[in-house]
């Protein structure tokens, strides 16, 4: 049975709209309770305005949330790429302006078990749920590598975010501008084949599909855990469209079945998902 | 105020139902929405077997709606009483199970299953899922059809039924008077709009089952007309549904001959939606001093068009 906390709906004025490149931007926002409540891996679903065309909220990784120096939570960010309407529209968005956000959603990400270290493999916008498991594997004192990829080297964001936590950064560019040339999938699996036993690494992934198939396959061939964040196109956000689904095998169940990955996921076990 | 419908031997407090489809099997609101301060919850269609659906994209956007080619994924109606019913009628709700078959026969067995267990408040016959081949879709494009499913359901159980109409027909109204001549308790409409979308760049249809159904409030103007002519056409109760967003949405389609209102595809851009509406309702009823709102039912006033305002 899934357990969650009761998601609130909070009408959310925009407090910044920090544009990092000519796609990416992160947005600020003023829905402290749902930042107090977010454990990293949930998502919101968001909706710039009234109006019915787009109609349906988008869904977004919780990027951050932000405190003040007492520790109390002030803000969530989310970290957007242009693509479509909605995303080209939270890109333009001006402070004052408002974001419906419905959250917190869905399973988070299970941490480490002890002893263990934690692998985060980020490609591209895939950055956004990172950024809060950074800070609670950082409180947990577990030892923690980004292994992070984009198009570019331009289009590499809060390296420093992430420097000041204490995680090992592990770069790669497919137009080789900075870190290793090609995918992030090519460093990862030097790093795996470098481990010494199995079981001890948790991998956490989010990105593209392919890249997910790839992180999942690869940490099974060297048998370590392994948790990837889908991104699917979502209607509620809360299983009631059951449009989100992900062919997922259970344990002793050859046969693979859609779940929803708005309540079941979005993080799921990466050797259970059935990849295309 | 009295805001209380009533359909067959279901009482509801307001007119306010979780349209199939839209609403899983109701608990994933819990949280949410108290589900007894519904009306009722129609919840999601069940075969007699489990079902896997299509495979994704299932959704897609288009202006002001959505289409949506699910193909009924559900878990069975042996595995609803067992896991998702005593939860139901814990919760309060009001349940209207929505029934499938690909035979009469089937639609007669569910109806008999469900007439067993507590709770269940009223059987929604889909005869009108434009999503799958084998459906009941068939007997909703034929008015014989939809007579034989009704009147076979009707001799079968004594919950209220309440066949759902399809809009993909030239004459919705002439279905609606098959169904009540069956004996069907209630009527509701519209089901989606069967629909199209295509991706130009790859000139490939943007849902796996190339098509879909059109819901949202892109349709709510051709359902209100539906359900307006149902309303000439047939004196038992109509749920009436189709891209409702707000209180003046579930207003317009009760004033064109609604009893109840069903709403779907708002619940998933707003999940609160339901207490604006209520909301909404009550300060309508206030400001025209309507004390029964079953008293606004069908009363459109076609003796002038209203003043055009900007």
């Amino acid at each position: 049975m899934i357990v969650r906390m009761s998601p609130l709906d909070i009408d959310a004025t925009v407090i910044s709209n920090v544009r990092l490149s000519a796609d990416y931007n992160v947005l600020t926002l003023a829905a402290p309770e749902i930042g107090a409540e977010t454990e990293p891996g949930q998502f919101l679903m968001v909706k710039p305005g009234l109006g019915t065309d787009p109609l349906l909220r988008r869904p977004f990784s919780v990027f951050e949330v932000l405190r003040d120096d007492l520790g109390t939570v002030r803000a969530i960010s989310i970290l957007n790429k242009r693509a479509g309407v909605t995303t080209g529209r939270l890109y333009t968005l001006e402070p004052g302006a408002r974001v419906a956000c419905l959250g917190p959603l869905g399973t988070p990400f299970t941490p480490p078990v002890n002893g263990g270290e934690a692998w985060m493999v980020a490609g591209g916008v895939g950055l956004a749920p990172f950024a809060t498991l950074a800070e609670a594997l950082a409180a947990l004192e577990v030892p923690a590598t980004l292994f992070y990829g984009a198009r570019t080297g331009e289009e590499l964001f809060y390296l420093e975010f992430f420097e000041r936590l204490g995680v090992r950064i592990v770069l790669a560019t497919e137009d080789g501008s900075r870190g290793t040339h090609g995918r992030v999938t090519v460093p990862l699996e030097t790093a795996l084949g470098a481990l010494p036993a199995p079981g001890a690494t948790t991998v956490y992934a989010c990105g593209p599909e392919p890249m997910l198939a790839a992180v999942a396959r690869l940490a099974a061939r060297h048998d370590q855990p392994c948790e990837v964040s889908l991104e699917r196109v979502m209607g509620c956000g809360l299983g009631g469209c059951y449009s989100c689904v992900v062919p997922v095998r259970s344990p002793g169940d050859p046969q693979p079945h859609f779940v929803r990955s708005c309540i079941a996921g979005p993080v799921f076990d990466g050797a259970a998902v059935v990849w295309e | 105020m009295d805001l209380s419908v009533r359909i067959g031997s279901l009482e509801m407090p307001n007119p306010l139902i979780a349209a199939s489809g839209c609403f899983g099997y109701g608990l994933e609101y819990e949280e949410v929405v108290n589900l007894a301060s519904l009306g009722g919850v129609a919840v999601k269609g069940l075969f007699l077997n489990a079902r896997e659906g299509h495979p994704p994209p299932r959704i897609v956007e288009t202006p002001s709606g959505m289409l949506n080619a699910i193909g009924l994924q559900g878990i069975g109606v042996h595995r609803f009483i067992d896991e998702r019913l005593p939860r139901l009628r814990e919760a309060g709700a009001r349940v209207i199970v929505n029934i499938c078959g690909t035979t009469i026969d089937e639609y007669v067995e569910l109806a008999k299953i469900l007439s067993q267990e507590e709770g269940v408040g009223a059987l929604e016959l889909n005869i009108s899922c434009p999503n799958i081949k084998e459906g009941g879709i068939q007997f909703g494009c034929s008015l014989t059809g939809t007579h034989a499913v009704v009147s076979a359901v009707r001799k079968a159980t004594t919950l209220p039924v309440i066949p759902k109409l399809t809009p993909n027909v030239t004459a919705p109204a002439t279905f609606a008077r098959a169904a009540e001549d069956a004996g069907a308790d209630a009527i509701s409409l519209v089901n989606t709009f069967l629909a199209l979308a295509i991706d130009v760049e790859s000139r490939r249809p943007r849902l796996s089952n190339v098509l879909g159904g059109l819901s949202g409030p892109a349709i709510r103007p051709i359902a209100v007309r539906m359900v307006w002519e149902c309303r000439q056409e047939v004196k038992i109760p109509i749920i009436g549904m189709g891209g409702i967003m707000d209180a003046r949405d579930a207003l317009e389609f009760m004033i064109a001959g609604a009893n109840a209102v069903q709403i779907g595809t708002a619940n998933f851009v707003d999940p609160f939606v339901w207490g604006k509406i209520l909301d909404g309702l009550t300060s309508y009823m206030q400001r025209h001093s309507i004390a029964r709102l079953q008293d606004l039912v069908g009363t459109m006033d076609t003796s002038a068009p209203a003043a055009a305002h900007a």
